[in-house]
């Protein structure tokens, strides 16, 4: 299987219809210092509900961290994280595994296990959290795998796979469980530009065809505003920018557009 | 002598600090192994990688401390005129010390560091946070197994490496050596008491319990990056050898 067999029909970013407008993740105040850095640094952010949000900033801005700390994976030293209200940063472990059901995360590397192959790997949360049968799981399995175009790869390895194979596996992994809430940690770094295209093309077609909350940290800018309904600029650990895309494509703050065009010279400095 | 205070408390404070976070970890462990649902597929995976792989480093380090063991014991013991006790000072050796902690030092070796290797390496690749984000928690997927299938291993391997052992020392006592082989397993026979063997399998125990504990926590807090691994895989065999030694010390002052 040719990493390039994969293709769709190009996608166009809509809107789904506006469900009750509530943000169904909400971050308040939110402290972390680690190893000494302050890494987020009262950080409020809204995620609005069924639709694509891109977390966008310099490397080392911090947005790894806040993309754990919306699963809980990070507590935070100071302030909220509320997803449809409740502060997960308060639950006990065991309530915390409940709520990380309503989630999807896709992890940079893939974060694949290495001794499974590409079936086991997509079936795994479905092996481990649900009742299903073997049959249904199969079923459902297979179709993920037929969705992301690697049916003829389930018998394979993960280090018999590509870059941009492995993102897809775990592209599928993270929606075999039907989340409500799907996060993506650099979904498309370090992929050529045709498979980076085809991966936020899939991402685009899976949320037309499931409605999913998406929340994307990415470095593909300026392409990633044509698949993102909202963007959230981030530096120092701070919400500089938050709104619709149009609007912080079109932000007069110079730090922002100096991220947007990429230029060397601005606000920020790094030789 | 301000700083000399600081550095000592410091660094006291950091040995406090890791030691319990190393017992939170070991209780979470037990803990985990408590409630349902139970793995016993991935203990006998675990009992398959622990044990069954390191046999044959466990039956040749055995046999060949047998073998020297019967060696320096018969000419120690020919000076006195007591070579017939040669069965028993090889048995006594290898069923209350030898057996038990040169098999934790070769489990150590063989898998505590690969335990340390796995682990250290499904944390940097994000895999133990991908298990978390899943719902999934990692101590009770990846730990309990681990621990369950070492405490069950290192007695068998103990109890493999006393037998092999005794075989190493029967072959150059006996048909090296010349000691009568009716001696050899009758002296044997009246002074191996069962305690001897009991003490040797408690202590088995505890050295599989030390490995699990300390090679698992060491993969699963981990540094960042190859090196990282690399450093918790070094301090992980260096950490679980002292332990055991240590420990042996101290059981064999309680059970004696």
């Amino acid at each position: 299987m040719s990493e390039t067999s994969f293709v769709c029909e190009p996608c166009g970013l809509e809107e789904l219809p506006a469900p009750d407008g509530k943000p169904v993740i909400r971050l308040v105040g939110v402290e972390k210092t680690l190893d000494g850095k302050k890494v987020l640094d009262g950080v409020n952010l809204d995620i609005p509900r069924q639709r694509i949000t891109a977390i966008i900033g310099l490397s080392g801005a911090g947005k790894s961290v806040m993309l754990k700390h919306m699963i809980g994976l990070i507590r935070p030293e100071r302030g909220q994280i509320l997803i449809d209200g409740v502060d997960i940063s308060r639950l006990s472990r065991r309530e915390l595994y409940k709520v990380r059901r309503r989630f999807g995360m896709l992890f940079q590397g893939g974060a694949l296990f290495d001794s499974l192959t590409v079936f086991d790997n997509v079936a795994f949360p479905l092996q481990e959290k649900t009742d299903m049968g073997e049959e249904e799981i199969r079923e459902k399995v297979l179709g993920r795998l037929a969705q992301v175009g690697l049916e003829e790869a389930q018998g394979k390895f993960p280090d018999e796979l590509s870059g941009g194979m492995v993102r897809r596996v775990a592209f599928a992994r993270a929606m075999v469980t039907d989340p409500e809430i799907i996060l993506f940690d650099e979904p498309t770094t370090g992929l050529d530009p045709i498979i980076r295209n085809s991966i936020l093309n899939l991402i685009c077609h899976t949320y037309h065809q499931h409605g999913f909350t998406m929340v994307m940290i990415s470095h593909d800018i300026p392409d990633i505003f044509q698949w993102s309904h909202y963007v959230v600029v981030l530096h120092d650990g701070k919400v500089v920018e938050a709104g619709p895309t149009a609007e912080v494509v079109s932000s007069v703050n110079p730090f922002v557009q100096q991220i947007i065009r990429g230029d060397i010279t601005g606000p920020v400095h790094l030789m | 002598m301000a700083f000399l205070v600081e550095t000592i408390g410091k660094r006291t404070l950091r040995a406090v600090n890791g030691m319990g976070k190393m017992m939170i970890f070991l209780y979470a462990t037990i803990a985990s192994l408590v409630f349902p649902p139970y793995r016993v597929s991935r203990v006998v995976k675990q009992v398959h990688f622990i044990g069954v792989k390191s046999l044959f480093v466990i039956v040749l380090t055995a046999a060949f401390t047998g073998m020297v063991l019967a060696l320096q014991g018969y000419y120690t013991l020919q000076k006195f005129g007591s070579e017939g006790l040669l069965g028993s000072a090889v048995a006594l050796s290898l069923i209350r010390e030898l057996g038990p902690v040169l098999s934790a030092l070769m489990v150590t070796g063989r898998a505590g560091s690969a335990l340390t290797a796995e682990i250290g390496i499904m944390r940097i690749g994000e895999q133990v946070d991908s298990l978390e984000s899943m719902g999934i928690d990692p101590v009770k997927f990846l730990i309990s197994p681990r621990l369950l299938g070492a405490v069950l291993s290192v007695p068998l391997l103990t109890a493999i490496f006393d037998v092999v052992g005794i075989l190493g020392g029967y072959l150059v006592g006996v048909k090296l050596l010349g000691v009568n082989a009716g001696i050899f397993f009758g002296q044997m026979e009246a002074s191996v008491e069962w305690n001897d063997v009991a003490n040797g399998l408690i202590k088995s125990l505890v050295f599989g319990l030390i490995i699990a504990w300390v090679c698992t926590f060491k993969g699963y807090f981990t540094g960042r990056g190859a090196e990282g691994v690399s450093q918790s895989t070094t301090s992980a065999v260096v950490l679980s050898s002292v332990l055991v030694l240590v420990s042996d010390y101290i059981l064999t002052s309680v059970l004696l």
